[in-house]
């Protein structure tokens, strides 16, 4: 009988060779521990080369999973435990892992080829520079292939079932369901028996020898968190951003037409739609990024929900057809799964510095809604309300996503859809004014009084026959004009049409629970987007110190809350945690005229609680300090 | 029988009434147009009138695109089709402004993405005719790629390319179109670059649709047209149009009447490729080269006269004509039909995907099961 440690939480981190099967790995140990009940948070980290030159540094894949039995906003910073597959596994990751971490290894792959090429002198195994770990060296590829012989496979297919071994292994040690796995493996190779039979015996071989085996005298425990009553699933952002996409397009009524080009991170998006055509989802795959975009306008004007889905690359090119759409006045929606630049930069690797290009990166005076999502679940209702935004105001619309959200993975409290509201297009279907000689006739820019939207008239609406484009229009009839007085006009009514928006938009609520004696922050911690996690969770550690500190996100980018100015100049110091060189907090400071702190981190990775954490505990120190 | 008398005889023939999907409206009159079929028929008989919309129309006087655009409005009332299902999409140029003149849905677009946007259109809406107006430099220069693309999906467009081998809108640049050595504002030594063939390049594509034709020539324009609309797919229609400010007569040998006789060879499905005063020239194709080229017909014999067929699976043949263009200063080219064949389309084989998967069961149970997906958990 084995000895059964509890824990609150793990960080798990999986890493091998980008052919090792890790990101599977991850997934299925998140699946498992996410319907055991924990809450979860995940971090794939590939590289960009479908398959780097095997058992190198540059082809090294990895998957972080954090689990824990109360409710967690990152994957962790650091791991508890590595599974590294290799010795490239090994190197590239052994720095983040603490002293006293624990690390599981193949150590069939530690041969002296494999340890020359990542630059191992010695066998890291043992040469003692480990000591410090707690190091399980199994021969796991011997233990696999001697586990699936019976099903006749070549050593290397044999092989390569390694990563359920380990899976199995893991699996034993945190004490997760089996049931999951084993129904994957058959259904995902169903129409290969001895693969399928294979992943499983090693699977389930690699569970076995953790109940057997003398190495591992500890057993882990980690119940699950209280979440709210209901069902749930886990879910990635780019998958909640497809599913938010069809919800809005069948609530309003609008089938869904989505124009893309292939770009990482968000290539997931076009697949899931492309699955998903039996609810009215057309999806194009063009030749480029700029027709992608184009056919989606084309759709709208037509009458669908146009969609647009990319990344920093392909935004700079779609430039120009967002103009055409903010002059044209046609729903649309462009979603921007942002990625480190510049140029080609870390396709694979997270950023947040496509804001100023979203908000700016346009000829002419040319604005346009911007929502950004903070988690992978709250991709879906940031779909919804841009949908909704786009349709009610006649304009397009960015939704700013980031390679984190949209590759990571938490629980989600599955919606009931029957709950959420239609979306009415409010198609024009009659004339709309009298011209002199009392006719009546069609104005496509006779403006809503409230929300100076224009009205959207879609082939085949009879009478209602007009001609849009990019050249201004004069107000009301849509004619061509180069009036001054009217381009003046024209220029600030579409600008307060987009500020009118924040009618819309709920005020800002920022966290500052007083402390005993009643008092509140005086440090107040704004974050936009996939900062969300890091923040939540450094302002829960700073408060267990005792210092009191405030935090706010925002969803809304443009137009901002109506109530931001006021919360910003209410805290003697704000600071802006963003993976950019200080964007949201350079729009603050024009806007405002607001000392903002930018804090900056532009590594491709999310922002690190723990630096974050001590870093606003000294802001706070600092400014208690100046007081004495 | 003058080239241009030979080709309106072959035009002036109804099409195919019994073409699959026609409407019944058009068929019954002895027309078809598979290229409409889904489009909804206008209660009324339309005129002329109809198709014109209430702005001043704002092109040089002389432009060939005014009369490309009186024949467009006058052929239109023939489909019969209701007018508020018809789209015209534009990219940027001087003919690009031909939307605003025509009282249909009308999208005046950015430079070279007509074709992209178009794409949107056709394929979110099977009941619209989509046309596309755009221009030598729009279609072929900024937007090549949407261009050969377009043709090569074959999506249900009929797109007019008003090709006057000039820039006009920017003020007389040389176009991909020009003839090496033009002499331009932007190229006072001459230009250096080869010029585009539109037919070859659509040819080269793949397209199902390859037709061209002339501006001031409005009877043959018109059959043109009608037959492009017809057609089921991506028809590309290159109109020879001339810009009377920055590039006048650069189709005179084939406009004018002294000499349009010899420069035009008039390609007629079924029919030996003959022209010129008194039939006197004739096309033959080489046996071992495959290339065309124009002959007497004393020297060869009217027998051994090229043939032509628009119908042709492979394009090679209708490539081999399109060769017989002038690159340099038009002195002679081939005007009608080059390829007219029957192929799926884009948008309807999309539709035809979004169709079938919808016959699986779309209600809302679906969609709540779809979000749900196979691994879920309750917590109490």
């Amino acid at each position: 009988m084995k000895h059964v440690n509890t824990l609150d939480r793990v960080v798990i981190r999986f890493a091998g060779d980008s052919g090792d099967g890790m990101q599977l790995t991850g997934d299925r140990f998140t699946s498992d521990s996410a319907v055991f009940g924990n809450d979860i948070s995940t971090l794939p980290n590939f590289p960009a080369e479908i398959r780097a030159p095997a058992g190198t540094l540059p082809g090294v894949s990895s998957f972080q999973l954090h689990f824990a039995n109360y409710d967690i906003m990152t994957p962790g910073d650091q791991p508890d435990v590595l599974v590294a597959m290799n010795p490239a596994a090994l190197k590239a990751n052994i720095n983040d892992l603490p002293r006293g971490g624990v690390i599981i290894t193949d150590s069939a792959d530690f041969t002296k080829r494999n340890l020359a090429k990542v630059g191992y002198d010695a066998d890291p195994l043992t040469d003692g520079s480990l000591e410090d770990y707690q190091v399980h060296a199994l021969d796991l590829t011997g233990m696999t292939v001697e586990a699936v012989k019976e099903f006749g496979l070549t050593r290397k297919d044999a092989t390569r079932a390694k990563n359920m071994f380990a899976l199995g292994l893991l699996t034993w040690l945190y004490q997760r369901p089996t049931e999951g796995t084993i129904s994957f493996l058959a259904t995902k190779f169903a129409s290969k028996p001895a693969i399928r039979d294979a992943n499983i015996t090693a699977f389930k071989a690699g569970y076995a020898f953790g109940e057997t085996t003398e190495v591992f005298a500890v057993r882990y425990e980690v119940a699950p968190a209280p979440m709210p009553p209901g069902k749930y699933r886990q879910i990635s952002g780019n998958l909640a951003l497809a599913y938010g996409l069809i919800t809005a397009s069948r609530k309003a009524g609008l089938p869904l037409f989505l124009g893309s080009y292939p770009i990482t991170p968000a290539s997931d998006i076009l697949h899931e739609l492309s699955k998903h055509k039996r609810f009215g989802v057309t999806t194009f795959q063009a030749e480029d990024e700029i027709a992608g975009i184009g056919a989606a306008l084309g759709a709208s004007f037509a009458g669908h929900l146009g969609v647009s889905t990319t990344s920093g690359p392909g935004m700079a090119l779609k430039s120009e057809t967002i103009g055409l759409a903010v002059a044209t006045e046609l729903p649309l929606i462009i979603c921007d799964i942002q990625r480190a630049g510049p140029s080609t930069g870390m396709p694979t690797k997270t950023e947040q510095a496509d804001l100023l290009q979203v908000m700016f990166g346009r000829n002419g005076e040319a604005p346009v809604p911007v929502l950004a999502a903070q988690s992978p679940a709250d991709c879906f209702p940031t779909a919804l309300e841009a949908v909704q935004i786009a349709v009610k105001y006649r304009t397009p619309v960015v939704i700013l996503s980031d390679g984190y959200i949209a590759n990571g993975a938490e629980p989600w409290l599955i919606p009931d859809l029957g709950a959420i509201p239609a979306i009415d297009p409010e198609f024009a279907n009659a004339a709309n004014a009298t011209d002199k000689s009392g006719k009546t006739v069609f104005l496509p820019y006779l403006r809503d009084p409230e929300t100076l939207a224009r009205p959207w008239a879609i082939p085949g609406t009879a009478d209602l026959q007009h001609r849009i484009g990019g050249i201004e229009k004069a107000k009301d009839t849509g004619a061509v004009s180069y009036d001054p007085a009217n381009h003046e006009e024209m220029v600030r009514t579409r600008q307060a049409k987009i500020n009118g928006i924040v009618r819309d938009i709920p005020d800002l609520t920022v966290d500052d629970p007083a402390d005993s004696d009643g008092r509140h922050a005086r440090v107040l911690v704004l974050g936009w987007g996939s900062t969300y996690g890091p923040i939540v969770a450094a302002a829960r550690r700073v408060r267990k110190t005792g210092r009191l500190v405030a935090y706010t996100h925002l969803r809304h980018l443009n137009p901002f809350p109506a109530n931001l100015g006021d919360i910003l100049r209410s805290y003697e110091r704000v600071i802006v945690p963003e993976m950019n060189l200080g964007q949201l907090a350079l729009l603050l400071r024009a806007k405002y005229l607001v000392d903002i702190r930018s804090y900056s981190r532009v590594r491709g990775l999310p922002i690190s609680l723990s630096e974050l954490a001590r870093d606003l505990e000294n802001e706070i120190d600092q400014l208690e300090g100046t007081d004495s | 029988m003058t080239a241009v008398d030979q080709l309106h005889s072959e035009l002036d023939q109804p099409l195919s009434p019994d073409a699959p999907g026609a409407p019944p409206g058009l068929a019954a009159s002895g027309q078809s147009y598979r290229g409409l079929a889904g489009v909804p028929l206008s209660l009324e008989p339309l005129s002329r009138k109809d198709f014109t919309s209430d702005q001043e129309v704002r092109w040089c006087p002389g432009c060939g695109d005014y009369v490309v655009l009186a024949a467009f409005q006058g052929f239109m009332p023939e489909l019969g089709i209701k007018r508020e299902n018809t789209v015209i999409v534009s990219g940027i140029g001087c003919s690009s402004r031909f939307p605003y003149y025509v009282d249909t849905y009308g999208l005046h677009s950015i430079h070279g993405r007509a074709t992209a946007i178009a794409t949107g259109v056709a394929t979110s809406r099977e009941d619209v005719a989509v046309f596309v107006i755009t221009g030598d430099g729009d279609a072929l220069s900024i937007g090549g790629n949407h261009l050969i693309h377009a043709l090569r999906r074959n999506v249900n467009l009929t797109i007019l390319l008003f090709n006057n081998r000039i820039y006009g809108l920017t003020k007389g640049q040389y176009s991909p179109t020009s003839e090496i050595g033009k002499i331009t504002k932007s190229t006072p030594m001459g230009s250096l670059d080869n010029p585009f063939n539109p037919i070859s390049l659509a040819l080269g594509a793949e397209a199902t649709f390859v037709a061209r034709t002339i501006d001031s020539d409005r009877k043959h324009l018109t059959s043109v047209l009608r037959a492009a609309t017809a057609h089921r797919g991506s028809s590309l229609v290159e109109i020879y149009q001339n810009c009377p400010i920055f590039n006048d007569g650069a189709f005179d040998a084939i406009k004018d009447p002294a000499t349009s006789a010899d420069a035009i060879i008039p390609l007629t499905h079924g029919q030996p490729i003959r022209f010129g005063v008194d039939g006197h020239l004739g096309v033959v194709r080489d046996q071992q080269t495959a290339a065309f080229s124009v002959v007497e017909v004393d020297e060869v014999g009217e027998d051994a006269l090229a043939v032509h067929d628009a119908h042709l699976a492979d394009p090679s043949f209708a490539f081999g004509l399109s060769r017989l263009t002038d690159a340099g200063v038009l002195h002679r080219a081939p005007i009608g039909i080059f390829r007219d064949v029957e192929a799926p389309t884009y948008d309807d084989l999309a539709r035809d995907q979004v169709a079938l998967a919808a016959s699986l069961g779309n209600d809302d149970d679906a969609l709540q099961a779809m979000i749900n997906g196979a691994d879920t958990w309750t917590v109490r």
